[in-house]
């Protein structure tokens, strides 16, 4: 057994089981903390040992014993401290099924426990991304524009009063879960963008891992509460995005940006669906949210067959009720690249250097820069915004892609 | 699990109004038929309270309260409760009753 393929097959395990690990586990010891710490050590071990002994035939079976016994381990360890409700759960190999919520979802309680209104809504989403996508600190504190030690301090305090406050380990009861449900939205929608452009300089450029549970959670989540236009909304849109996924990486791995995408490979399937629901949401007549809007927009891009019949004027417009919602920077920066299409890269840049102190530190700013500049023919500067972008970006395939824009200019 | 119920009120020269104390009581009913009450009471106001300090050699003791805030506690309730939505939903009827903000903390 070669270790580079010891390697792939941790890491696919790692993907493809280490929420399903953390929820078993927590449910069945109550408690998040050693339900992650177990789960770590399992994959630690895995690294260990996999590529001297090889990959067993079962490794998720391996990893769900190997995790089962560093619980029971620690808790042992820890269990001088009179946790004698915890040395019981150690007797029984199977607990009860405890009565569950509204959906049989194991994976769907571990979300509601993260998202719980009790935590601040930024310590949701990064409790999430831990214990739902299985991502590490660093890659999330990269996702927040944090520094590793305050994401881990966060996370930590987060877990520490799930279990001191007693934060139930379930999904909510049907009258709750109107009320629960926008912060588990916002998780996954983050977590579908951290698939959809992956960071780290060892990770695809596209994480089909977590674009994949992100729609499947969001259906989930639809199927739950039909009535709930954005939930409809954020599935239409992640399936628009999704359905872009092919084209959006070249051959030799570099991004393709939307304009150039081939768009006879869009998964016609997934535009169709995505179509769909953004009409249910316009019949149904109610004032769109966030989630409707960015979908109607995605799918004003799907329908062009070409680039140049994109109806940019309803995508400003789009946008422009988007920035009544949402006044941030961000949502200012993206409207005035569409800007840039409907009135010209002069007026767009106008808008985007009024953004440079906000978005500093924000790689699509230096990106969208760099672009404006470029078709402006202002070269050097150009560069200079395609520098920044490449140290920020921290994408393989968009660090391919502006490099080689970079160099195209002299 | 226990958690402590704690009643905050802004404005110190307001006392519990008669409907408020008819509706805190019908609240008390309710979690003693339903097993959650342990325990309840509402504090006077902090103009007579004192502080004591004997960490030192000698017991100190000050007038007045232990800090100065635009809030107070007004009473609390000590509650039974199985976990912290139990909590969050008993915390939200005591709320509406007393007509005052109510902060939930658990027991170690």
């Amino acid at each position: 057994m070669s270790g580079s393929s010891a390697q792939e097959a941790v890491t696919r395990a790692h993907r493809e089981q280490w929420a399903r690990i953390v929820a078993v586990l927590t449910r069945r010891f109550g408690d998040l903390d050693v339900a992650e710490e177990a789960a770590a050590e399992a994959f630690a071990t895995a690294v260990e040992l996999w590529p001297a002994d090889g990959v067993p035939p079962n490794p998720a079976g391996w990893l769900f014993t190997t995790a089962q016994r560093k619980a029971i381990d620690r808790i042992r360890r820890e269990s001088k401290r009179e946790d004698k409700q915890m040395q019981a759960r150690l007797l029984y190999e199977d607990d009860p099924a405890e009565p569950l919520g509204a959906i049989d979802d194991e994976r769907l309680r571990l979300i509601f426990t993260c998202c719980h209104p009790a935590l601040a809504p930024q310590t949701r989403v990064a409790l999430t991304l831990r214990m739902v996508a299985g991502l590490t600190v660093p890659e999330i504190a990269r996702a927040f524009l944090v520094s590793e030690t305050a994401m881990g301090q966060r996370i930590t305090r987060a877990k520490a009063k799930i279990k001191a406050a007693r934060i139930p380990y379930r999904v909510p009861s049907a009258p709750d879960l109107p009320g629960r449900v926008s912060g588990v939205l916002t998780v996954l929608y983050l977590v579908f963008n951290e698939g959809y452009l992956a960071t780290g300089p060892e990770t695809d450029p596209i994480r089909r891992d977590l674009t994949a549970e992100a729609i499947r959670l969001a259906r989930l989540i639809r199927a739950l509460l039909p009535d709930d236009g954005e939930a409809a909304g954020l599935l239409a849109l992640m399936l628009l995005i999704e359905a872009r996924r092919d084209s959006r990486v070249s051959a030799s791995g570099e991004l393709v940006p939307l304009a150039e995408q081939d768009r006879g490979a869009w998964d016609a399937a997934l535009i169709a669906e995505g179509h769909q629901l953004v009409r249910e949401r316009l019949a149904a007549g109610e004032a769109p949210g966030r989630y409707q809007i960015l979908a109607a927009m995605n799918a004003v891009h799907t329908s062009a067959r070409d680039v140049r019949d994109t109806d940019w004027s309803q995508v400003v417009a789009l946008y422009d009720l988007l920035v009544r919602l949402d006044p941030s920077p961000i949502v200012a920066l993206n409207r005035a690249i569409a800007v840039a299409e409907l009135d010209g890269p002069e007026v767009a840049l106008a808008t985007l250097d009024q953004l440079a102190e906000d978005l500093a530190d924000y790689h699509a700013f230096h990106v969208a820069r760099a672009d404006l500049l470029r078709r402006l023919g202002r070269g050097r500067q150009a560069r200079a915004a395609y520098d920044r972008a490449i140290e920020l970006a921290g994408n393989t395939a968009e660090t391919a892609y502006l490099t080689r824009r970079r160099d195209q200019l002299r | 699990m226990h958690y402590l119920l704690s009643v905050i009120a802004d404005d110190e020269t307001t006392t519990a109004t008669p409907e408020e104390d008819a509706a805190i009581e019908v609240f008390n009913d309710r979690l003693r038929a339903t097993g959650h009450w342990v325990f309840a009471g509402g504090l006077g106001s902090q103009g007579p309270a004192t502080v004591v300090d004997y960490r030192g050699d000698e017991a100190l003791v000050t007038d007045g309260p232990f800090i100065e805030s635009k809030e107070y506690l007004a009473g609390f309730w000590i509650i039974a409760a199985a976990d912290l939505d139990v909590a969050l939903k008993l915390a939200a009827d005591g709320s509406k009753a007393c007509n005052r903000k109510v902060e939930v903390r658990p027991f170690l």
